[in-house]
C-alpha cells in the first residue's frame, strides 16, 4: 500500500459560516493501482488532492504515504515529500511561460540539484514519451491545451515520482486526445512501484481505472470497486 | 552556476519589461547618490588643497584652527621648540594668508598666498614653466595654472603686476594636484616675502610643517606640541579635522546629506514598487515552484538572487554614468569639484545593497506566505 487516508475532515472558516470540504474520508491506495476520484464540481475532491499532496492540512485524520504521517513533517520535509514523492498535475498546468517546454519539464529535476544540462537532457527523454519532441524549445503560449496538459504531465513524471496525481487531466481536452493521454500515462507511468491517482468528470476515460471513488458534498458516497 | 540560480534568472529576465524598470531605477538611484557623493567628496577634498598639495607629515597650529584656510598666527620661538623636539627631523614655517593683486586694468583680485620656508621651499609646487630657483629673485611669485588662474589676467613668465602695493613678477608657473575650490588665485612666493610684503597681525607664522623622524615618534611630538598650548596633527587628521568642519559646521554637509538621501528614497522607491510588483505578478510560479517541492529557504535565495542580480547591473549602469558625466564635467567646467572615490563607491554600493535587500525582504515576506492550494484553486 502506498498510500492510506485516514478519517481526514477539512473545513474552512468556523461556525456558523463553517464550511465542510472533506468529512471523515478514508481509503486506500496500493501500487500498480490506478485510483479515480469522481464526482460533482464542489464535492471536495480538488479539496483531497491537496491534502494529499502535502499542499493543503487537514483540520483532522492523518495521510500516510509509504507509512509516514506527511503531516506531521516539518515545512521542510514537506517540501521535500512533494519533490521526491509525489509528481502533480493541476486543472490549470501551472506552466511557467517564461520557460520553454524543456526547461519547464526539468524544474523537478533543477529543484532535486540536477545539474541545467542534465536536467534539459532527462527532460528531452520525457519529452519523447509525450511525443512532444518538436516543440522542445517552444514556450507554453505557443502550445495547444493539449500539449500543455502533456507538458505538465512530463513536468510531474519526469523525476519518477511514487505517486502521481492528476487532477481533471483531460479538462481541456477533446475526447480522443484526452483518451490517449490518460492510456499513455496507465501504460508508461504506472508500474510495479508506483500508483496514480485521477480526480475527473470525465466518464470518457473510465476504463483506464483500476478503482473508482464517488465523492459528494465532501464524504465518499462508495467504498471502493473495482472499474468496469 | 547552480540551476536554481540559472531559473531564478530566467524567471528575471523573461519579463523583460519589469527588468528593464528595476535596473532603470536603480541606475538612476545609483547615478543621483553617486553625483551627490562625489560633489560632496570633491568639494571637501578641494577644501583641503593645501594640506594635500605641501605634502608635510605633521602640521602643527593654534589648537582652534579648523581649516588651513583659516590659521592662528602663532610666534616664531614655537618653531624653535618644534625643532628642538628629540622626534623631529625638520621643521619649517610656512605662511598662507591673502594679498590684493591689481590687475593691468586697474581692477583688484583677491588671491591666495602662501610663504615658503626661504631655506628649504618644502611643500612647493611643481613648475609647469621657469625654474624654481627663481623664487629667490626679486619680488618673485609663482602663479598656480588652475582654473582660477585666469582671474590673474593668466600671466605669462616675466609679468609683473602689484600685490598688496608692491611689485610682483611671474617666475614660474606652477601646477598643484588639488585646485582650490574658494574661486581665489594661488601664489606661491618665499616665506620672508609672504611676511614682509602682507600687512599682517603681531604674528605671522600660520603653520609649522614637521617631518618625524619615525612614525612612531609623532605621538611624543603631538604631546611636546600640546605642552607648549598648540596642537600637532598629522596630514590624515588634520584633513579629516577640515572634513568635519566642512561636513558639520557648515550647511553644505547637510544639504548634500539630504539631496543624497533624496536620491536614494527615489531609488529605493522605483526599485522596490517594481520589485514588489515583479513577486506580485509571479506569485503563481513561486506558488507553483513551491507546490512541486521547493523549500522556503530556495525561494528566498532565489528572489535574493534576483534582487542582486538587478542590483549590481543598475550599480554597474549608475556607476559607468555617473563616472561619464564627473569626467565630462571636469574637462568642460574647471571650477567642476566632484571627486570619484573608493568611499563614495562603497558608499553607494552599501545603499544599493540596502536598497536590494528592502526590496527582497517586501517580496520574501510575500513569497513565504503564499498558499500553494490558493494558487491552484485559482
Amino acid at each position: 500500500m502506498i498510500l492510506s487516508v485516514r478519517g481526514v475532515s477539512k473545513w474552512f472558516g468556523e461556525a456558523p459560516a463553517r464550511t465542510d470540504a472533506l468529512r471523515d474520508i478514508s481509503f486506500n491506495v496500493d501500487h500498480n493501482e490506478m485510483l479515480y476520484i469522481v464526482g460533482p464540481s464542489g464535492s471536495g475532491k480538488t479539496t483531497l488532492l491537496s491534502v494529499i499532496s502535502g499542499i493543503l492540512r487537514p483540520n483532522a485524520g492523518t495521510v500516510l504515504v509509504e507509512d509516514k504521517d506527511i503531516w506531521r513533517f516539518d515545512a521542510d520535509s514537506l517540501a521535500d515529500f512533494r519533490l521526491h514523492t509525489l509528481g502533480f498535475v493541476s486543472q490549470d498546468y501551472h506552466l511557467f511561460p517564461r520557460l520553454t517546454t524543456l526547461e519547464n519539464i526539468a524544474v523537478p529535476l533543477i529543484l532535486r540539484r540536477v545539474p541545467w544540462e542534465e536536467g534539459l537532457n532527462k527532460a528531452r527523454q520525457v519529452l519523447e514519451i509525450v511525443e512532444l519532441k518538436d516543440k522542445a524549445e517552444l514556450t507554453p503560449n505557443r502550445l495547444s491545451g493539449g500539449e500543455q496538459q502533456r507538458v505538465a504531465i512530463a513536468r510531474a513524471i519526469v523525476a519518477e515520482p511514487d505517486l502521481l496525481i492528476l487532477d481533471e487531466p483531460t479538462a481541456s481536452l477533446d475526447g480522443d486526445t484526452g483518451r490517449r493521454i490518460v492510456a499513455f500515462v496507465r501504460q508508461q507511468i504506472l508500474n510495479e512501484r508506483r500508483a496514480i491517482i485521477v480526480v475527473t468528470h470525465d466518464d470518457r476515460i473510465y476504463e483506464y481505472a483500476s478503482r473508482i471513488i464517488h465523492m459528494e458534498d465532501g464524504r465518499i458516497i462508495e467504498r471502493p470497486q473495482s472499474a468496469p | 552556476m547552480s540551476g536554481l540560480l540559472k531559473l531564478a534568472l530566467k524567471l528575471l529576465l523573461g519579463d523583460r519589461g519589469k527588468f528593464l524598470t528595476l535596473v532603470i531605477g536603480i541606475t538612476f538611484a545609483v547615478f543621483l547618490m553617486m553625483l551627490m557623493t562625489s560633489m560632496f567628496f570633491g568639494i571637501i577634498q578641494h577644501s583641503a588643497a593645501n594640506i594635500i598639495n605641501t605634502g608635510a607629515r605633521i602640521w602643527v597650529m593654534d589648537p582652534d584652527v579648523q581649516t588651513p584656510q583659516n590659521s592662528i598666527p602663532m610666534p616664531d620661538y614655537v618653531l624653535d621648540v618644534v625643532r628642538s623636539i628629540p622626534g623631529v627631523e625638520y621643521a619649517v614655517p610656512l605662511y598662507v594668508g591673502a594679498g590684493l593683486v591689481r590687475l593691468d586694468d586697474g581692477t583688484y583680485q583677491a588671491a591666495t598666498v602662501i610663504g615658503l620656508d626661504d631655506a628649504t621651499l618644502f611643500g612647493r609646487p611643481a613648475l609647469l614653466a621657469g625654474r624654481t630657483l627663481d623664487i629667490y629673485r626679486n619680488n618673485a611669485f609663482f602663479v598656480v595654472s588652475d582654473a582660477n588662474y585666469a582671474k590673474l589676467g593668466s600671466p605669462k613668465l616675466g609679468t609683473t603686476f602689484e600685490i598688496n602695493d608692491h611689485r610682483g613678477i611671474v617666475a614660474g608657473i606652477a601646477r598643484v594636484s588639488i585646485g582650490s575650490l574658494f574661486g581665489l588665485p594661488t601664489l606661491y612666493t618665499t616665506y620672508g616675502r609672504a611676511t614682509q610684503d602682507l600687512p599682517s597681525t603681531r604674528y605671522v607664522m600660520s603653520f609649522i610643517l614637521a617631518q618625524p623622524k619615525s612614525a612612531a615618534d609623532i605621538p611624543a611630538i603631538k604631546r611636546a606640541v600640546a605642552r607648549l598650548g598648540y596642537r600637532a596633527l598629522t596630514d590624515a587628521e588634520f584633513t579629516t579635522r577640515n572634513d568635519r568642519f566642512y561636513e558639520f559646521q557648515t550647511a553644505m554637509g547637510t544639504n548634500i546629506l539630504i539631496m543624497t538621501l533624496i536620491s536614494f528614497i527615489v531609488g529605493l522607491s522605483i526599485a522596490g514598487e517594481t520589485f514588489y510588483m515583479f513577486v506580485l505578478d509571479n506569485l503563481e510560479r513561486f506558488g507553483a515552484l513551491k507546490a512541486i517541492g521547493a523549500r522556503s529557504s530556495e525561494l528566498v535565495t532565489m528572489i535574493l538572487y534576483q534582487s542582486l542580480v538587478v542590483s549590481f547591473l543598475g550599480f554597474g549602469f549608475g556607476m559607468l554614468l555617473a563616472s561619464a558625466l564627473v569626467a565630462f564635467g571636469k574637462l568642460r567646467i574647471p571650477n567642476y569639484a566632484a571627486t570619484i572615490t573608493y568611499q563614495n563607491i562603497l558608499m553607494a554600493l552599501g545603499m544599493v545593497l540596502l536598497i536590494s535587500g528592502i526590496s527582497a525582504y517586501i517580496g520574501i515576506r510575500r513569497i513565504l506566505r503564499i498558499d500553494p492550494f490558493v494558487v491552484f484553486r485559482s
